[in-house]
């Protein structure tokens, strides 16, 4: 387990106040001076030594995001935005950052800002987190009172203005270009890319979007060095990450720990095991609804980084841990999750807002038993025709957990749906587009 | 994609009363000059506090004047994003997460719940019109499963009792006290932390 002093989040669990004093205490905002004297480049290669990856789901390295920022600042300003949408299902770690660790978070803008020579920061915090939200601006204007914040920010010599953007109940802001969208007051649809927000981003300026716990972490780092923070986990999946384990445990909670951690571990130990115990486990979702789900037996020996998820057709995604045990109908619950989908499509794509909601009127059959077999491959043909088809990367994220099902429990929807295909196939002539027409007369 | 349709009664005008113009007026300037149309956002929840809850299309349009922005701008942001509320939905607006973390949870429950002391159907209003209940997606707070929000605040780790209280509180037009009710510190492990103690014990 990993030693409380390497825990970047002393506060997760609001033990001591939440101010800029108890925060302070902890460490933040002392010295934030030294850190800025050091200069941009030091700072940005401290980070890309540290080896942080984006915490937001795509794991995308941080140093070098912020180096995709324009060395100079020509006539278009510089922004940072900070992403709080936090909408994942099985994701709740930002809100505690918000709410519990908000200097962190307000420190790690000023440094950011400085990094990629921003003056203002955005930041967008999903709007069902209203109260979340207050807290973090009580913190804000804390921060302006003591001179944290607004000209010569903490003694740096660098002006910053911190502003929170409320969201309003869409998942899709939380990719990074429809999250600018929304702040620039439309709909939130996401661009295409190129161009990236780096060169092209809110108002058409230089933008840099990081995820909540990602800048929030940034401060420690700094000051600790970007080999401590490499130190922890293993190479190119480095430091701590908060985890929440939801679902059927014993006692779902918040944890940071090292990255590589057995997820075994973080069931057992940290979540107070499996209702029911380890054997009537069933599947777990590793990162988010998003992440394809992973049967029983390959959780024994799971490790929990971005890589050896890869490795196993998943991802570390946003790191929330959903536990579903033998009491849950596994097909229900996915087509909730697909449901979700249908629900959070933006519309923007057809493959994605008509697909969404095909796989979840499938599912949904499938649970009861009322689908034909042949459905089964065509719902692996439906989400083939989503993922990789449409603007954003939620195209995949809601194909993904369809295609873990497919992959992991294809046998169990099988032996539920045994009705014979309503067409029945007498001949297959291939580039035939009219088959069913042919069938027909067939018939 | 979610379908949203404005409500059929519709109030004749809107305005913006004192309070609530010192407020937009503020946030407009929280956005670089020229920029103003990103307010619209912060605008809409603004006219739906001030008008009990949900925007009707009037205050769309007086918003659209305000930021001197196209109409159908504002009301394309007012039908996409789903806590804009485009039809009365009461004092006590009630939201009940059913996504698979609170679904495996027994999420069901609290529906039940709401079915039996609110309405028979969602987004219906109450006998009295003071209170609506809705399933929505995900709020956030997984680990904290199963939970409802009621307007801003979250009431977390809930079975079909204790939501039954909370619901008979709102009827009678009290405010129930937000956060866990199984007297949970945030989002720790329960009976079961092994990290950080010494915080904890200090």
């Amino acid at each position: 387990m990993l030693k409380d002093q390497d825990r970047i989040f002393q506060n997760l669990y609001n033990d001591k106040g939440s101010d800029v004093s108890s925060s302070q205490e902890r460490g933040d905002w002392v010295n934030t001076k030294e850190i800025t004297d050091k200069g941009r480049d030091w700072i940005i290669n401290e980070i890309k030594e540290s080896q942080l990856r984006g915490r937001g789901g795509a794991g995308f390295p941080t140093g070098l995001k912020w180096s995709f920022a324009p060395k100079e600042v020509g006539s278009r300003p510089h922004y940072l935005v900070i992403n709080g949408d936090e909408s994942e299902p099985g994701t709740c770690k930002d809100r505690d950052i918000l709410r519990f660790e908000p200097h962190k978070l307000i420190e790690g803008c000023l440094i950011a800002s400085y990094a990629v020579q921003a003056h203002v920061c955005y930041i967008y915090i999903r709007g069902e987190y209203f109260v979340d939200g207050q807290k973090l601006q009580a913190a804000i204007d804390e921060a302006y009172e003591k001179k944290l914040l607004g000209k010569n920010a903490a003694g740096t010599g660098w002006d910053l203005d911190i502003y929170i953007h409320y969201g309003a109940g869409a998942y899709i802001c939380g990719e990074e270009t429809a999250l600018l969208e929304s702040i620039e007051g439309k709909k939130g649809q996401p661009r295409l890319k190129p161009p990236f927000p780096a060169l092209i981003g809110l108002y058409g300026c230089p933008t840099i979007i990081n995820n909540v716990e990602t800048i929030a972490v940034v401060p420690t780092i700094l000051r600790r060095g970007g080999k401590w923070f490499a130190s922890l986990g293993r190479e190119k999946n480095t430091g701590t990450k908060i985890f929440c384990i939801s679902g059927n445990v014993n006692n779902p909670c918040n944890v940071e720990e090292e990255m590589n951690i057995p997820l075994k571990e973080l069931i057992e130990v940290h979540a107070g095991g499996v209702i029911g115990g380890w054997d009537n486990l069933q599947a777990v979702i590793p990162g988010g609804s998003s992440m394809p789900l992973i049967p029983k037996e390959k959780c024994e020996t799971l490790t929990m980084d971005f890589d050896s998820l890869m490795a196993e057709k998943s991802g570390l995604g946003t790191a929330g841990i959903v536990v579903i045990n033998k009491d849950q109908d596994i097909i229900k619950c996915m087509a909730r999750i697909a449901r979700f989908y249908k629900h959070e499509s933006c519309g923007q794509c057809t493959p994605c807002r008509e697909g969404s909601g095909w796989m979840w009127r499938m599912l949904e059959r499938m649970a009861k038993g009322d689908a034909t077999k042949d459905e089964v491959e065509m719902l692996g043909d439906v989400t083939n025709q989503i993922a990789g088809h449409t603007i954003c990367a939620f195209g995949e994220g809601s194909s993904w957990p369809v295609q873990g099902l497919l992959r992991h429990f294809k046998k169990e929807i099988e032996k539920r749906n045994n009705l014979d295909p309503i067409v029945q196939k007498k001949n297959n002539i291939p580039y035939l587009v009219d088959q069913h027409l042919l069938d027909k007369k067939n018939a | 994609m979610s379908l949203r349709r404005p409500a059929k009664d519709q109030p004749e005008s809107f305005e913006f009363n004192a309070s609530s113009l010192e407020a937009a007026k503020v946030i407009v300037t929280k956005y670089p000059e020229g920029k103003q149309q990103s307010a619209v956002m912060a605008l809409l929840y603004i006219a739906q506090k001030q008008n009990n809850n949900w925007i009707p299309l009037a205050a769309m349009k007086y918003i659209a004047k305000f930021l001197d922005m196209p109409y159908i701008k504002v009301y394309e942001v007012a039908t996409f994003y789903t806590m804009y509320n485009l039809a009365p939905v009461g004092k006590y607006f009630v939201q009940v997460c059913t996504t698979t973390p609170c679904m495996i949870r027994g999420a069901n429950k609290l529906v039940e719940a709401c079915k039996e002391k609110i309405s028979e159907n969602e987004c219906e209003l109450s006998n009295d019109k003071s209170c609506s209940w809705m399933e929505v997606e995900c709020l956030g707070a997984c680990v904290n499963a199963p939970m409802m929000q009621i307007n801003d605040d979250y009431y977390e780790d809930l079975d079909k009792q204790k939501t039954l209280d909370i619901l008979d509180k709102i009827l009678n037009g009290e405010t129930p006290k937000p956060g866990s009710y199984r007297g949970r510190v945030n989002n720790e492990p329960e009976n079961n932390r092994k990290t950080l103690m010494d915080l904890k014990n200090a």
